[in-house]
């Protein structure tokens, strides 16, 4: 037997029995390159995740909203901080990645792409994309991958408070006067099939997943996670008195889970494909922000730079 | 009428200070400078928080903190014209940080000795905010100003236009004076002298020339601002405006 394949089987059986891979061990290198693309991919959903939500800061109806909402937005630069880390310990550079994002090369989450239109969108965000990010990250929280997998424990804390925040900016929209419930539910209309998006493609066209499955890189499947949301989901909508924008959506008694309507892949596809409202927006905000900060980053590391020379 | 008057000057002196660090998020030049700004921002928008409220117990009226913030006008607001100027750059940004966070140090300190119990303890608490602020300020200053030819020309011209508007910290308007004479308010005197003190030893480490002392703006306190303010506030009150009278 070749020494590599040996190396794979032993790489494999230790997956098997749930040991970490840590970043000094061997692996794949299909292996690291998965796990490079979506780690990266998720520190740029954080990143570029800020700009919808950061949309409205100025624009907060009370203090105590504003307040939170960038301590909201602040926590997902954190998040964005610790996953970039974690790529780093696969041997990619932080500015290599976000290259990456820039150039198109690296995705990031679609939902991001979506318009922020009215205050209830900061609501309809915390509760239905960090929800759907937390079904996610939960399940991340086991994935094989070490520091990956410790990166999750840290943000899924932050991410289940978010979560609950944007129901409560809901719940008190929803009480509020006609207009507020009005503008709550037009918020709903609009993230719900986006939210149900996120969890990618159907798991009949989604080839990478058996061997992700394999790696333990992925736990469940995209629909099996797209369930759980669903099924966590429409209660809460139901607390709310607002409607989910599904005529298919529907308690299935022997399944015990709901079944709900097909999602518009035309739509998915062409938003990944960058044909979105905000594509060209959001990555045009992310470019400018580097690109005015080239003149500060140099400034600090010529500074460094100094400094070392008069110690020395 | 002067305390009140005193602590809205407090109040949206922070609050307009938070309004506009709060632009910076999620454009910041690098990730942690992002959260760093973010970070003062928050410690801000709480400041004018708890004076908000303080204004609201003194009123004695009902309204809440989001009243005053939400619900005045141009003419109402009194905060120093230094924090209403728009962010334009980092530099910009950094410089306008530190020349507050270097009268703030100092300021806060003897508020926190005031004869007033309510001010006291929200400067004791803001207090040691602003001294990690000044940390904060007082690196980027020293880096950029010794930093490369472009940071230190950028920081240059940041100190040089915003040079005009920090001699209104140190003009006290009649309820100022009033609530020194009484004990509560800080005398800016002797401010003064340590905010020379910090600023002339950062600018001399980060090779920066202080301005000349011409000639200073000022009406902030009084409620004459400059033109940026009516944009900040119909960005700020938009809500509550269109919908008056309801629960956020
Ligand atoms: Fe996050
Ligand atoms: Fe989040």
């Amino acid at each position: 037997m070749m020494d590599r394949e040996l190396k794979n089987l032993e790489f494999q059986s230790r997956i098997d029995r749930d040991e970490k891979i840590e970043a000094k061990d061997w692996m794949p290198e299909e292996y690291r390159k998965t796990l490079i693309r979506q780690i990266g991919q998720h520190a740029h959903s954080e990143i570029v995740g800020m700009l919808p939500e950061g949309n409205w800061i100025t624009r907060a109806p009370s203090l105590r909203r504003k307040a939170i909402l960038l301590s909201k937005v602040q926590d997902e630069a954190g998040h964005g901080l610790y996953l970039y880390s974690a790529a780093e310990t696969l041997g990619i550079e932080r500015d290599t990645m976000i290259e990456e994002l820039h150039s198109g090369k690296a995705k990031y989450s679609s939902i991001f792409n979506y318009p922020t239109i009215s205050w209830a969108d900061m609501g309809a965000i915390g509760w239905l994309v960090d929800g759907a990010a937390i079904v996610n990250q939960v399940a991340l929280c086991r994935t094989s991958y070490g520091p990956y997998s410790r990166s999750m424990v840290k943000i899924c804390k932050e991410e289940s408070f978010h979560q609950r925040q944007g129901f409560e900016i809901m719940l008190q929209l929803c009480k509020g006067s006609s207009e507020q419930k009005a503008m709550a539910q037009d918020a709903l209309n609009r993230w719900w099939w986006p939210s149900l998006m996120m969890f990618g493609p159907s798991d009949k066209d989604s080839p990478n997943t058996a061997q992700s499955m394999a790696w333990r890189v992925k736990r469940f499947t995209n629909d099996e996670l797209r369930q759980k949301f669903v099924d966590m989901t429409v209660p809460q909508a139901e607390i709310l008195g607002i409607t989910i924008p599904d005529e298919k959506l529907k308690w299935n008694d022997e399944k015990g889970q709901y079944d709900f309507g097909e999602i518009n892949w035309e739509e998915f596809y062409s938003v990944v494909k960058g044909n979105g409202p905000c594509n060209k927006q959001r990555i045009h905000a992310r470019k400018k922000a580097h690109e005015e900060g080239q003149w500060v980053r140099d400034a600090a590391l010529a500074h460094a730079e100094k400094r070392s020379k008069k110690i020395a | 009428m002067s305390l009140k008057n005193y602590t809205l000057f407090l109040a949206d002196t922070s609050l307009i200070l938070g309004q506009r660090l709060g632009e910076w998020c999620g454009h910041g030049p690098v990730l942690e400078q992002d959260i760093a700004l973010t970070n003062i921002a928050l410690d801000y928008v709480g400041r004018a928080r708890l004076l908000y409220q303080y204004v609201s117990e003194l009123d004695a009226n009902g309204k809440s903190e989001d009243n005053y913030a939400m619900m005045r006008e141009e003419r109402e607001f009194k905060n120093l014209l230094l924090v209403e100027h728009p962010n334009i750059d980092f530099g910009f940004t950094v410089a306008r940080q530190f020349l507050i966070d270097a009268f703030f140090v100092p300021y806060l300190e003897e508020l926190s000795k005031s004869k007033n119990e309510r001010l006291s303890h929200i400067a004791d608490k803001a207090l040691k905010e602003s001294q990690y602020h000044l940390r904060w300020s007082s690196e980027w200053m020293i880096r950029l100003g010794d930093g490369t030819e472009e940071s230190h020309k950028r920081i240059q011209s940041a100190v040089n236009s915003l040079w005009e508007f920090s001699g209104e910290l140190f003009s006290p308007v009649p309820y100022e004076k009033e609530m020194l004479l009484e004990g509560i308010a800080p005398d800016v005197e002797n401010i003064l002298t340590r905010w020379n003190q910090s600023v002339n030893s950062v600018f001399s480490e980060a090779t920066i020339i202080k301005p000349k002392d011409s000639w200073f703006q000022k009406g902030g306190k009084e409620g004459v601002h400059t033109e940026h303010l009516g944009y900040i506030l119909s960005d700020m009150q938009y809500l509550q405006r269109t919908y008056p009278g309801q629960d956020w």
